[in-house]
């Protein structure tokens, strides 16, 4: 009897809640797909490093998983509770028939059980099906090749998938149970005359308010993004951001209400005093789930854009940063020896090499950071208290580098007696190298000066990287005294013959005796290796915390829009008795979800401004830049999930309370 | 006098061929301008579904319904909004205000949605607060007003855009008998004052008892009719009490 009721009174409700159902089942499938990221493995053909990636990101998105698991949890929690609230009539009749508060928590227990099992079976069928399609996007992030099309199934994901959504609904059970057996059967009985509290506001408490957050806020994207040097304010910001988000949704629906109260003219036209009125209580009801939206929010748009931020950069410099295959270096501090001889050392053969360029670097006591800077040094010190000004800026003689330049296809320079050229591409630094250049700069080596040729930084590099860190190399005259050289570097740039990943392999069977004789090498297969790692980390957390906070947050503005539904149907109703038409009913039922759901978004929009404002100053370190298609993609993101999620809640809405209601 | 309302001949069936219930069975009557009519019966008479079908709320299976000219019944769409919003003014039961709004928006909801100017709004909800005697409780919520309060609001609401015809059902129907009586006044006051035309239901006999005419209904149809006259309340009180005890235990129960 108790499971048939409980059977029913899913299918009734199913309707209405669909777009909750519907959550939990992408929240299944979407913890499955990005926990069975290992199982991708199967389907393409990677390298060793590549596998160790993949590995890697796997972990990463394990640790993330917990996270999104509590997020899912109260996601459930919060629903669940909603939903029991609007039933407390149903658990009355209950009572009075004559059950027990104990069957009433049986009945609740079994369709709790029920629609979890339900999505989760869903979820986890989804997921697997999805997660086919994600070996495509992976092999297109590490421009794999599909070896074979192989059915991809995670063991390991789908019982942790089992596991964590059985604990989330543990608690859950035991949180209704736990409200259950709290009724008393008189306020179940009069739960749905009462409705929803009504809060009323001061409305010049709540201006007040609302002043006041605008003002902490000011002061908390003051400090993000303009006082970045200290941590400790940092910090401050982000507290002050929640609690002025906080008290702007405490304030902003009474701050709004006495704005249009004043302006007769929108204030008394057509349906717009019900409108705001109905807005203004909703707000008003839900002010703590509001503003943990926003945040939500705020933060799916500032991880996700800088995450695309970082892969944008990274994929476009990672071509630039590695021109040859492989670079060999050794050190003045060691014996020193040259990269060539350091290879034959170890029993490398130069003919696996198609060819090869060599070159020194050297390290004069009155070349570094310092004396380049000299005229803009104030300011940068001012800048980057921590810069270490005797740092060597290492020289190169011309014809040294040139040969590198040749072998890496870059430009080749010729010089006069008392010339340098600056080469750098390191994004922070180049304004001020470029501001003292223009200033005009004298190094010294030895007795003899030497000015720059031209007015600014050339583009260029020697050492391999993943990304543009080349700080500065001072091209030289070949008439440079290298006995003066305090610390000497010789490179070996070389591109491999034939087949270069399995080159790549054979060179990498040397590199641990290199490094035993104090030698360095990158390769491009291993920084293109970790780079496209990074950014696979990079834009698989953006996507999985980006798409469940979306979902999260949609969803509980969803149910708390649906719910009161059944509320608002007696409101239109009435609307319809003294003569409203339908259009205009739709046109306010649209408006007024289109501004429950566009608020926090709005909020966290500005919020996110000055967010990513303050990410990109971080990120510049790492010389990404925050690029248009990082907004794109976050844009497009939040369109199509939490447009989805609204467009639903509309229709289903309107659904709701245009039908007949006997 | 304008006829104001003429209800010809009209039918209201529930239910399908087979098991067929007649909730109106041939009604016709005719309201003047400034009468105050009351229709009474049990529950399940079917009082109330002819209200409904007088408001447009529900639709007649045969029969017209004219109000000032205009047959209702063949009203459609923006035309059928139209006229609720313009020609008739409803008094509910359970006053159907919205308790997000303060009574000074409840009221003015029925002038903004005819798309009138600010200013005729302010001075005329300023006028029908006085009238109805809710000048104090225009800025609160329906939750922090009595019942009565409520339902003054709700009077103000239906009268304030001067229409045609005032539809109340059972507007007594939840307040005690203080408040009840000073409803009735104020409608009393409506009516004679204002010239404002009003059609009641109820089944209370006092409540009753403030109209000029009185319709009784019983199974869908007809019964009996009463005319105030130049009776004193008190007179017309004990009449209706006896044509109450003529139409059987049904209403008895009901005093």
């Amino acid at each position: 009897m108790l499971f048939k009721l409980s059977f029913k009174n899913i299918k009734k409700s199913f309707k209405d809640y669909a777009i909750y159902f519907l959550t939990l089942v992408l929240g299944v499938a979407i913890f499955y797909v990005f926990n069975s990221m290992d199982s991708q493995e199967a389907m393409l053909e990677l390298n060793e490093g590549e596998k160790d990636i993949i590995d890697l990101m796997n972990e990463f998105l394990g640790g993330v998983s917990i996270f999104v698991a509590i997020v899912l949890g109260f996601l459930i929690i919060y629903a669940s509770r909603f939903l029991i609230k609007r039933r407390k009539k149903e658990f009355g009749i209950y009572l009075t028939l004559g059950m027990s508060k104990k069957d009433v928590s049986k009945i609740l227990l079994m369709e709790t059980f029920f629609i979890g099992l339900i999505s989760l079976v869903a979820g986890l069928f989804i997921g697997i099906i999805a997660s086919q399609f994600m070996s495509i996007v992976v092999a297109n992030l590490f421009e794999a090749d599909m070896s074979k099309f192989t059915f991809v199934f995670s063991k390991i994901a789908t019982v942790k998938t089992i596991i964590y959504y059985f604990i989330i609904y543990l608690i859950v059970m035991i949180f209704n149970v736990f409200a259950v057996s709290k009724y008393k059967l008189i306020d179940l009985f009069n739960a749905s005359k009462k409705g929803e509290k009504i809060k009323v506001r001061n409305l010049y408490l709540s201006v007040f308010i609302f002043l006041l957050a605008v003002v902490i806020l000011g002061i908390a994207y003051y400090f993000a993004t303009q006082r970045l040097d200290s941590l400790n304010l940092f910090g401050t910001s982000i507290i002050l951001g929640i609690i002025g988000t906080f008290l702007l949704f405490f304030g902003i629906s009474g701050f709004v209400l006495k704005l249009v109260q004043n302006n007769k003219k929108i204030y008394l036209k057509n349906l717009n005093i019900f409108i705001l009125r109905q807005i203004n209580s909703k707000i008003n009801t839900t002010v703590f789930s509001m503003s943990i939206i926003c945040l939500l929010l705020f933060f799916t748009i500032t991880i996700f854009s800088s995450a695309w931020s970082v892969n944008m950069t990274l994929k476009k410099d990672l071509k630039y940063g590695t021109p040859a295959d492989l670079l060999v270096y050794t050190f003045a501090e060691t014996d020193m020896e040259t990269a060539k001889e350091a290879l034959n050392k170890v029993g490398y053969s130069l003919n696996n090499f198609s060819n090869y360029a060599e070159a020194y670097s050297y390290g004069f006591d009155k070349v570094n950071v310092g004396t380049l800077l000299t005229p803009v040094l104030d300011e940068v010190l001012k800048d980057y208290p921590n810069l270490l000004a005797d740092n060597y800026i290492p020289v190169m003689k011309v014809s040294d580098y040139n040969k590198i330049a040749t072998l890496y296809g870059n430009n080749t320079f010729t010089l006069k007696d008392d010339e340098f050229i600056l080469i750098a591409d390191y994004k922070q630094m180049l304004p001020y190298e470029n501001k003292a250049l223009k200033e005009g700069v004298t190094l010294q080596i030895g007795n003899k000066e030497y000015h720059n040729k031209y007015p600014k930084c050339l583009e260029g590099l020697v050492q391999m990287s993943g990304n543009r860190s080349n700080t500065g190399i001072v091209i030289a005259p070949d008439n440079i005294d290298i006995n003066l050289s305090k610390t000497t570097r010789n490179y070996l740039a070389a591109n491999f013959k034939g087949n270069k990943e399995k080159a790549n392999d054979k060179f990498m069977k040397y590199t641990e005796k290199l490094s035993t004789i104090g030698a360095a090498y990158d390769t491009k297969i291993d920084i293109y290796t970790a780079s496209t790692g990074l950014r696979a980390i990079m834009i698989f957390i953006g996507l999985y915390l980006g798409i469940i906070f979306l979902i999260s947050s949609a969803a509980i503005l969803a149910l708390k829009e649906l719910s009161d539904s059944s509320d608002n149907k007696e409101k239109y109703e009435m609307l319809k008795k003294i003569g409203v038409d339908n259009k205009n009913l739709n046109k306010a039922l649209f408006i007024q979800i289109g501004i429950f759901f566009a608020l926090p978004l709005l909020i966290a929009i500005i919020h996110s401004v000055f967010g990513i404002m303050s990410a990109s100053k971080i990120m510049e370190s790492m010389s990404v830049n925050t690029n248009l298609s990082s907004i794109i993609m976050t844009a497009l993101l939040i369109v199509v999930i939490y447009g989805g999620y609204f467009i639903v809640t509309y229709f289903t809405s309107k659904r709701i309370i245009s039908e007949k209601s006997d | 006098m304008e006829k104001i309302l003429k209800v010809a001949n009209i039918e209201k069936y529930y239910g399908n061929r087979g098991n067929l219930t007649k909730a109106i069975n041939n009604i016709s009557f005719d309201v003047y301008e400034g009468e105050f009519v009351g229709i009474m019966g049990a529950s399940g008479s079917g009082k109330t579904t002819l209200l409904n079908c007088i408001a447009t709320i529900d639709k007649v299976t045969s029969g017209h319904i004219f109000i000032s000219g205009t047959d209702v019944t063949e009203l459609k769409g923006e035309g059928l909004n139209k006229f609720r919003r313009e020609d008739l003014g409803f008094i509910f039961q359970d006053f159907n205000l919205l308790d997000t709004l303060t009574a000074y928006e409840n009221i003015a909801l029925a002038l903004t949605i005819q798309g009138k100017k600010p200013k005729e709004i302010e001075n005329k909800i300023q006028e029908v607060a006085k009238t109805l005697n809710i000048e104090k409780i225009l800025n609160k919520f329906p939750y922090q007003m009595s019942g009565g309060e409520k339902q003054r609001v709700a009077a103000a609401r239906a009268i304030i855009t001067n229409p045609k015809l005032i539809l109340a059902d059972e507007p007594t129907g939840a307040l005690d008998s203080k408040s009840s009586r000073m409803l009735l006044e104020k409608l009393e006051e409506l009516n004679q004052k204002l010239k404002a035309t009003i059609l009641m239901v109820t089944h209370d006999a006092y409540t009753a008892s403030y109209c000029s005419k009185i319709y009784f209904i019983k199974d869908g149809k007809i019964f009996n009719e009463l005319v105030k006259g130049n009776d004193t309340r008190k007179e017309f009180f004990d009449k209706i009490i006896d044509v109450v005890t003529l139409l059987g235990g049904d209403l008895n129960d009901a005093l």
